[in-house]
């Protein structure tokens, strides 16, 4: 399988600052859709930085499908598209010349790069908005318009840096949705996010940097069956008034209509509902008490902390 | 032409021409009307008697210098303004991500500037005709010195806003070197009518050479041999292409 980024002992030491980057390591295989997670400040947008070329390294290689950042720096660029955290467009320039004049910089032809244009402002629901000033967007539009710029010299690694950060639920659908379609076509795709849902429903594999480091690189499937325990939040159909006999499991009776359970992972769920049926209690809907990477990263950091 | 770092030159330039284009009235008029006010106060007023310098009208001798100052400043205005803001926003990062090599960078910040500063001079050109006839004694030697004085300023702009951190770094050059350096190169008077040590003293000013070459192309006089005035000129642009090309490969400024 061909490798799209290779980041082997990655070094970053800011000038009279901290050691940002200790030696990063990491893989990701052409055609995955990665996650990149780390609490703020883990580095993450460092090492992305340094593989965009927006950050000198201290350190350490990168390659991008086969190009190394040093010797073919132009090759690496054409393969890469990046959707960066901050918005880092003109916001004096209409929409649609964002677009066209970022394909110029790749050296895409100026028709060609009005019908890429047309096509991911479609795609993205901004075709509308071509002729408006980049400052009159809203700032879910401004994301979009920044994943569009991305596309248009039509890349084969989309680095999308916390790309659903303030905008509402509809759009992130959207979003995840155009993400999805996407990585279907063949386009590598790294995310990193702090909405842990949303890495848990995209991602196929994921990376953890914690402290400059990488502290875990695995599938997330593989991942997720280390967790010890789930805890479930249950809205009751009858309230409780007194707490329930469930002697197998660990609980917690919010208020009369919530029970907070945790489930071990040497139980199933059907225990819980033999032994809820057992007491008469009747639920009514049910859900996870945290999303179950969000519980997996923070036992993760802990874990570092104390080491 | 279809070389992929051709078309983001063009692309590059088209974007500066289109941004100084867009804001005309903080581009272009200013010059042209500060111009009209010095050929009505300078040339028509206080200039009639004054009487001939060099063998021409004050009008006619100082219409070379003026055009050149609105060159001058405006190229440098664009590249530092324009880069300037593509750092402050963050939108330098569209460059930097691109594959295109910084001397492409370079060429299309200082094509933008040498662009802004000719059109700054056809305006100024433009108001001179309203006052006088404007002579051309050669006009090889006019756009030659137009054209490498406008790169010459264009770069120094350009490698200000490299260092700049706010937006009270890129006027402080302007005002407190680049307008002295201007009034003092010549614009008004020859440096024949200084003594020592103020004619020695203005011979290391760099716009004096730019601007009694240019007063060469248009009136067929000058302080200083024609070849000393293009080798200075052409001697700093290949300074400050060097430095700047530098920089831009380190990052300075614009990378952490």
């Amino acid at each position: 399988m061909t490798t799209a980024l290779h980041i082997e002992g990655l070094r970053k030491t800011y000038p009279n600052g901290p050691e940002a980057l200790r030696g990063v390591d990491l893989r990701v295989e052409a055609g995955d859709f990665f996650a990149l997670l780390g609490p703020n400040g883990a580095g993450k947008s460092t090492a992305i930085g340094i593989v965009c070329s927006l950050v000198n390294k201290s350190g350490g290689r990168v390659s991008v499908f086969g190009h190394d950042l040093d010797r073919e720096r132009a090759e690496v660029k054409r393969a890469i598209g990046l959707v960066p955290q901050e918005f880092n467009f003109n916001q004096f320039e209409p929409v649609e010349e964002i677009l066209i004049n970022q394909a110029g910089y790749y050296g895409v032809p100026r028709p060609q790069a009005r019908e890429r244009a047309e096509r991911y402002l479609r795609q993205l629901d901004l075709w509308d908005k071509r002729r408006v000033m980049a400052r009159q967007l809203s700032g879910g539009m401004k994301r979009r318009l920044m994943i569009a710029r991305a596309l248009v010299h039509r890349p084969r690694l989309l680095i999308l840096d916390e790309p659903t950060a303030g905008v509402d639920i509809e759009i992130r659908r959207s979003m995840w949705h155009f993400m999805r379609a996407l990585n279907r076509e063949g386009v590598t795709i790294i995310l990193t996010t702090h909405y842990l849902d949303e890495a848990e429903t995209l991602c196929r594999n994921l990376g953890i940097i914690n402290r400059g480091r990488v502290v875990e690189q695995a599938p997330v499937a593989e991942v997720l069956g280390r967790l010890h325990a789930e805890g479930f939040v249950l809205n009751l159909a009858e309230p409780l008034h007194a707490p329930p006999d469930l002697e197998d499991f660990e609980f917690h009776l919010a208020d009369p209509y919530t029970l907070e359970v945790c489930v071990d992972r040497q139980h199933h769920l059907n225990a819980l509902f033999v032994a809820l049926d057992r007491e008469g209690i009747q639920v009514r809907s049910m859900r996870n008490k945290q999303n179950r990477l969000e519980q997996l990263l923070l036992d993760l950091l802990s874990d570092g902390d104390a080491a | 032409m279809n070389h992929p770092y051709w078309i983001a030159y063009r692309t590059l330039v088209g974007k500066e021409v289109r941004r100084f284009s867009r804001i005309w009235v903080q581009t272009i008029l200013p010059s042209a009307v500060t111009t009209a006010l010095y050929f009505a106060i300078f040339g028509r007023l206080i200039g009639d008697r004054i009487g001939p310098m060099d063998g021409y009208a004050y009008i006619d001798f100082i219409v070379p210098g003026l055009i050149l100052m609105g060159v001058i400043t405006n190229a440098y205005a664009n590249a530092v303004s324009s880069f300037y803001q593509a750092k402050f926003g963050h939108f330098v990062e569209e460059l930097l991500v691109s594959p295109m090599p910084d001397w492409v960078v370079l060429a299309g910040y200082v094509s933008g500037a040498v662009a802004r500063g000719l059109a700054v001079g056809a305006a100024v050109t433009a108001v001179a005709l309203v006052f006088t006839e404007v002579h051309l004694y050669s006009l090889g030697v006019s756009l030659g010195i137009l054209v490498l004085t406008a790169v010459l300023f264009g770069l120094a702009g350009f490698i200000n806003a490299i260092y700049a951190n706010s937006f009270d770094d890129i006027s402080i050059i302007p005002t407190f070197v680049l307008t002295p350096l201007t009034y003092l190169g010549g614009v008004f008077y020859s440096i024949d009518l200084l003594g020592s040590p103020w004619r020695e003293l203005s011979l290391g000013n760099p716009v004096l050479y730019m601007i009694n070459a240019f007063r060469y192309g248009l009136l067929g006089v000058t302080d200083i041999p024609l070849w000393i005035a293009f080798g200075v000129v052409i001697a700093f642009i290949l300074v400050l292409g060097a430095v700047a090309l530098t920089l831009l490969h380190r990052g300075v400024g614009i990378k952490t």
